[in-house]
C-alpha cells in the first residue's frame, strides 16, 4: 500500500486549485488522481472565453485557465497520477485505483473529493420515442466537436437552457450548423443572463420557454423531435405540439455530482446539493475527508470551484499538519426563497464564514438576511436573484458569536 | 457452396438452434438483417426464466417452458451467460385475485412444475419486505430467475460460430426460391444456397414465410414498454415480483436484473409494426404505476433509461414450430413470445428434431464444444489477479466506461470476439460501457475511438445501431 499526505481525486479545477493550496499551506505530499491524460477537466472542452475574470482578473478560454492552474501545479512538483481511475474509497482513507500499471492502493491522511459531475442523460427524463443516434448531451457533442474536432449535426435542437447548452447552441452555430430551437421546461432559463445574450440572441436563436421535446424521431440517425409547451404542473399540452425536423438533438437538462466515491465511503449527502454535507471547511462528515467544486454541488462560474477549493485544500493542510478538529456543530438552513445553504454546518467560530446559495425561482430585488433565532447576522441586497446563479453572504466572525444553535437564511423582495 | 442448413434471423432462437445444428456434422449459415445479432425482441424484453405455470397445458409453450428451465440454466453456464436463480413471486391483492393463483398454482403443477407454494401476503413480506402492504397472497415459483437475453444470443451466436456456423449480418431476405436447393437472396444481392431454411425472423416471420407461399399463420407485433433503474434501486426486490395477469396489467414485473438493476415493464400493446419500438408518455406511466402497485418504494427518479421491445404474437397463442406445408424443407420456428426465451434452448433442441423429421440426416460432430470463456472474466478477479493481467497488457487498467468499470482491455476483446460487434450499441451489449447511469455520456467517445481503431475505419463511419447511424458527420 502505498501513502500519501493528501490525496486528491480528480485533476479538473477544483482538484488543481485544492492541490495548489494543500501544497502552499506547507504539505508537500498531496498527489492528484485523474482519469484522463490531463489534468484540466471537463475545462479542456470549454474552449469559450468567460472564465477567471473574478478568480484572475482577466478573462480566459477554458484551456487557458486550466493551463495556470496546471503550471501552478507543475512548478510545485506536485506529483500526478495520469489516466488513473479511483474505484473505491474506504472512510478510514483508503483509495483504490486503477491505471496501466495495475491496481493501487493509496493510504492517505486527508482526501478531497473533486470528482466533478456528470450530465443528466435522456434516459433520466424518460422522453419517449425512439433511440437513433444523433441524441447527445451537451458535454458529450463538445468533447467531440472541441476535442476531437467532428461536426456532431447539421440541424439541432437543444433541450434544456443550461449553460453547456446555450454555449454549445453557439458554437454549432459557430460551425455552420442550424440551431432551430432551445427549449425550456421551466418558465426561465436555468443559464447565466450573459449566456443568453451572447450565445442566442446574437445569434437569433429563438428560446422557448415551458416548452419540451416530448417525442424523438428516428429509427437509425436522428430524422426530428415533436417539441410541445407545458402548464404549469409541468404536463405537455397536447395542441400545441409540433414537429421539428432535427439531425441532432443536444440535452443540457441538469448536471448530477459524481458522489458515487463518496456514497462508497459512507459521507452523507445533501438531497438537494447531491452533494456530501460539509462544513465551513468543506469537510465532509467522515473525519479527513474533504469535498470541493462540482461534486460538492453545481456551480455556475469557475472562479467560484477554485475559491472553494483552496478552502478545502488549506483545512485539509491544516488537519494533516496541526490536526486541528472540529469543536461544536452549527447546523444551516434555507428559509424562505433559498433552495439551499451550504456548508450545511460550522464547526469552528474563529473566522469569517462565506454562506453559498441558491434561491429557488427567479426574483426581482430582494435582500437576503442570515439569522440565527432573532439575531440577524448578516444582510444582503441584490437587484435581482436567479436560480443560475450562485449567491455568497459572509457571516463575520463576530457575529457568528452570537449563534445559538441553527443559522438559517431567508430572501425577502424589496 | 450449398450450405445444408440456412438459419433466417440472429435472434435468441435462431442463434441457438444454429448452435444447435453445429453439434452434428453440417454446414450452417445464419443470416440477419442487422448488423448485429440480438437486435429485435432479444434485446429488449424482460430477461425472465419464467416457472412454467402459465402455459396452458398441452401446448408447445407448456412443453418447452417445463423442459426448457433446466436446459437454460445449463447452457447459460457453459457459455457464462450472466444468470440468476433468483425465484418469483406472484401477486395477489383480493380474495379474487387468490383464487386466480389457485388456478395458476394448479396449472403450474399439471405442467410438472416443482416446488411451488402458495403463502401469505405477510410471509411473503418477511422474504421481500418492499413489497405492497395490500398484498393478500402470493404465488413462490423457487425455480425462476433471470438472464441476459442479449448476451445470451450473443453468446450462441459465437459459440456457433466457433463450432463452423457462419454468420452473414446485414443480409436482408427478399426472396427465397427453391430450383432444388434454397437460394436465399438479400437486399444487396447476396444469395446463399441451402437445402434447408429455418425461419427464426421474429416478427418478420409470416413475411419471410410469405416468401414460400406459406400464408397459415400471422404475426401480431405486440409491443412491450420497460423503465430500467439504478444500480442505488436494484436490491428493492430479491424475486422477480409479477402481479396476478388482470385486464389491466397483464404481466407488469418488478425485478432485479443481472446486473444488479432494476427493471419495470412491460406494458402489452398491438403495435402496427416490428419497427414500433418507441415508447410514450402513457406507456412509461402504466409501467410506473403498476410497478409501483406490488413495489410502491420504487424510487423512479432513479430512472436510467426506458426502451421498447416489439415481441411476435400470434392469435392462437401457442409457439408455431413445425416444418411449411407449403414448402418442404421449410421449417418456421414462429410466434415464439413470452416464454420464448426461457423455452429458447427447449426450442432448438425440438426445431432439430423437426428438421430430422423433415429428412435431415444428423451425424453427431465430435468435435463440437459447446462452452464459451467468460468474457467479463475480469471483472471477477481479484486485485492481485487483475495486476497479473494488467503486467501483460496495461490495457485492462485503463477504465473508459467509469459508471460500469469497463476496461479499453474488455472492449478491445469484445471488438475482436465473435460475433464482431460493428457499433456503439453492439459494444454497449458485450460490455456494458455506456449502460450505465450516464448512458455513454463519457465513455462515448473513447468507445467511438476504439471501434474506429479495431475495425480501421474513420470516426465518421463509426455507428450507433446499424448502417447509417452515424455518430458523427465529419471533421470540422
Amino acid at each position: 500500500m502505498l501513502e500519501h499526505d493528501i490525496v486528491i481525486i480528480g485533476g479538473g479545477p477544483a482538484g488543481m486549485a485544492a492541490a495548489v493550496a494543500a501544497f502552499d499551506r506547507g504539505v508537500n505530499d498531496v498527489v492528484i488522481l485523474d482519469r484522463d491524460d490531463d489534468i484540466g477537466g471537463i475545462l479542456r472542452q470549454c474552449i469559450h472565453n468567460g472564465f477567471g475574470l473574478h478568480k484572475l482578473g482577466r478573462e480566459l478560454t477554458g484551456p487557458e485557465y486550466a493551463a495556470v492552474y496546471k503550471k501552478m501545479v507543475e512548478e510545485r512538483g506536485i506529483k500526478v497520477y495520469y489516466e488513473t481511475m479511483v474505484t473505491d474509497l474506504t472512510s478510514d482513507r483508503v483509495v483504490t485505483a486503477s491505471n496501466r500499471d495495475g491496481i493501487l492502493k493509496i493510504k492517505a491522511k486527508a482526501v478531497i473529493l473533486a470528482m466533478g459531475c456528470r450530465e443528466r442523460s435522456r434516459g433520466a427524463l424518460n422522453i419517449s420515442g425512439k433511440r437513433p443516434a444523433g441524441v447527445y448531451s451537451a458535454g458529450t457533442a463538445q468533447k467531440l466537436m472541441n476535442c476531437e474536432g467532428y461536426a456532431v449535426g447539421k440541424r439541432a435542437v437543444i433541450l434544456g437552457s443550461g449553460d453547456i447548452g446555450l454555449i454549445m447552441a453557439r458554437r454549432m452555430s459557430l460551425e455552420g450548423a442550424k440551431v432551430e430551437a432551445v427549449c425550456e421546461l421551466m418558465p426561465y432559463s436555468g443559464g447565466l443572463t450573459r449566456n443568453i445574450v451572447q450565445c442566442l440572441e446574437d445569434f437569433g436563436i429563438p428560446l422557448y420557454l415551458s416548452t419540451t421535446v416530448c417525442e424523438i424521431h428516428g429509427d437509425r440517425r436522428l430524422e426530428g423531435v415533436t417539441i410541445a409547451q407545458v402548464d404549469e404542473n409541468r404536463r405537455v399540452i397536447e395542441e400545441t405540439k409540433r414537429y421539428i425536423p432535427c439531425d441532432t438533438l443536444l440535452l443540457s437538462v441538469g448536471l448530477i455530482p459524481e458522489n458515487e466515491l463518496t456514497r462508497a465511503a459512507g459521507i452523507p449527502i445533501d438531497p438537494i446539493t447531491n452533494g456530501a454535507q460539509v462544513d465551513e471547511n468543506r469537510e465532509t462528515k467522515v473525519k479527513g475527508i474533504f469535498a470541493c467544486g462540482n461534486v460538492l454541488q453545481v456551480h455556475d462560474l469557475v472562479d467560484y470551484v477554485s475559491d472553494e477549493a483552496e478552502i478545502a485544500g488549506t483545512a485539509a493542510a491544516r488537519l494533516v499538519l496541526e490536526g486541528k478538529g472540529k469543536t461544536e456543530e452549527i447546523k444551516t438552513g434555507a428559509g424562505n426563497g433559498v433552495r439551499y445553504v451550504l456548508p450545511q454546518c460550522i464547526s469552528n467560530r474563529d473566522g469569517d464564514v462565506a454562506l453559498f446559495m441558491r434561491v429557488t425561482e427567479p426574483f426581482g430585488k430582494v435582500r437576503f438576511t442570515v439569522r440565527s433565532g432573532d439575531e440577524v447576522l448578516a444582510t444582503a441586497v441584490r437587484l435581482k436573484a436567479a436560480p443560475g446563479e450562485m449567491e455568497k453572504i459572509t457571516v463575520k466572525a463576530d457575529k457568528l458569536a452570537l449563534v445559538k444553535d441553527t443559522v438559517t437564511v431567508s430572501l425577502e423582495e424589496i | 457452396m450449398i450450405y445444408d442448413v440456412a438459419v433466417i434471423g440472429a435472434g435468441v432462437i435462431g442463434g441457438l438452434t444454429a448452435r444447435e445444428l453445429t453439434k452434428y456434422k453440417l454446414s450452417v449459415v445464419l443470416l440477419e438483417k442487422e448488423s448485429d445479432v440480438a437486435c429485435g425482441a432479444s434485446k429488449a424484453n424482460s430477461g425472465i426464466i419464467h416457472g412454467g405455470f402459465d402455459p396452458e397445458p398441452d401446448t408447445l409453450k407448456a412443453k418447452l417452458n417445463s423442459t426448457g428451465v433446466d436446459k437454460l440454466y445449463k447452457t447459460a453456464q457453459m457459455l457464462h451467460v450472466p444468470h440468476k436463480n433468483n425465484g418469483s413471486f406472484v401477486c395477489a391483492f383480493s380474495k379474487k385475485e387468490e383464487a386466480h393463483l389457485k388456478e395458476l398454482y394448479d396449472r403450474g403443477i399439471e405442467n410438472g412444475i416443482e416446488k411451488m407454494s402458495i403463502i401469505s401476503g405477510d410471509e411473503a413480506r418477511a422474504i421481500e419486505p418492499n413489497l405492497s402492504p395490500e398484498i393478500t397472497a402470493v404465488l413462490n415459483v423457487p425455480t425462476a430467475g433471470i438472464i441476459c437475453p442479449y448476451e445470451l444470443t450473443i453468446a450462441a451466436v459465437g459459440n456457433a460460430m466457433k463450432n463452423g456456423a457462419v454468420l452473414l449480418t446485414d443480409f436482408t431476405v427478399t426472396s427465397i426460391i427453391n430450383d432444388g436447393c434454397f437460394n436465399v437472396s438479400s437486399a444487396d444481392g447476396r444469395c446463399v444456397k441451402a437445402r434447408y431454411v429455418i425461419n427464426c425472423a421474429g416478427c418478420y416471420g409470416d413475411k419471410i414465410a410469405a416468401m414460400v407461399g406459406d400464408d397459415s399463420f400471422e404475426i401480431i407485433p405486440r409491443a412491450g414498454q420497460y423503465i430500467l433503474l439504478d444500480k442505488k434501486e436494484g436490491a428493492r426486490v430479491s424475486h422477480t415480483i409479477f402481479q396476478v395477469p388482470s385486464k389491466e396489467g397483464k404481466g407488469i414485473l418488478v425485478s432485479p436484473t443481472v446486473d444488479g438493476n432494476l427493471l419495470t415493464g412491460p406494458t402489452a400493446e398491438a403495435v402496427d409494426c416490428p419497427m414500433c419500438v418507441n415508447t410514450t408518455p402513457e406507456g412509461l406511466e402504466t409501467v410506473q404505476r403498476l410497478a409501483a402497485k406490488s413495489v410502491p418504494s420504487v424510487q423512479f427518479r432513479e430512472v436510467i433509461t426506458s426502451f421498447c421491445g416489439v415481441r411476435s404474437s400470434e392469435k392462437n397463442g401457442d409457439f408455431i414450430i413445425e416444418e411449411s406445408k407449403a414448402q418442404k424443407g421449410f421449417i418456421n420456428v414462429a410466434a415464439i413470445d413470452s416464454p420464448g426465451l426461457t423455452s429458447s434452448v427447449a426450442i432448438a433442441e425440438y426445431t432439430v428434431e423437426v428438421l430430422k423429421n423433415a429428412g435431415l440426416e444428423l451425424e453427431l460432430n465430435p468435435d463440437f464444444d459447446g462452452t464459451r470463456e467468460d468474457p467479463h472474466f475480469f471483472r471477477h478477479l481479484t486485485d492481485e489477479e487483475k495486476n497479473e493481467y494488467i503486467k501483460k497488457n496495461p490495457a485492462y487498467g485503463k477504465i473508459i466506461c467509469r459508471c460500469e468499470t469497463v476496461t479499453e482491455g474488455e472492449i478491445r476483446d469484445a471488438i475482436r470476439r465473435d460475433p464482431k460487434p460493428q457499433d456503439i450499441d453492439g459494444v454497449k451489449r458485450r460490455t456494458r460501457s455506456g449502460m450505465g447511469r450516464c448512458q455513454g455520456g463519457f465513455c462515448k467517445p473513447f468507445v467511438m475511438k476504439l471501434l474506429a481503431e479495431e475495425n480501421g475505419c474513420k470516426m465518421e463511419d463509426v455507428t450507433k445501431n446499424g448502417k447509417t447511424s452515424q455518430m458523427v458527420l465529419g471533421k470540422l
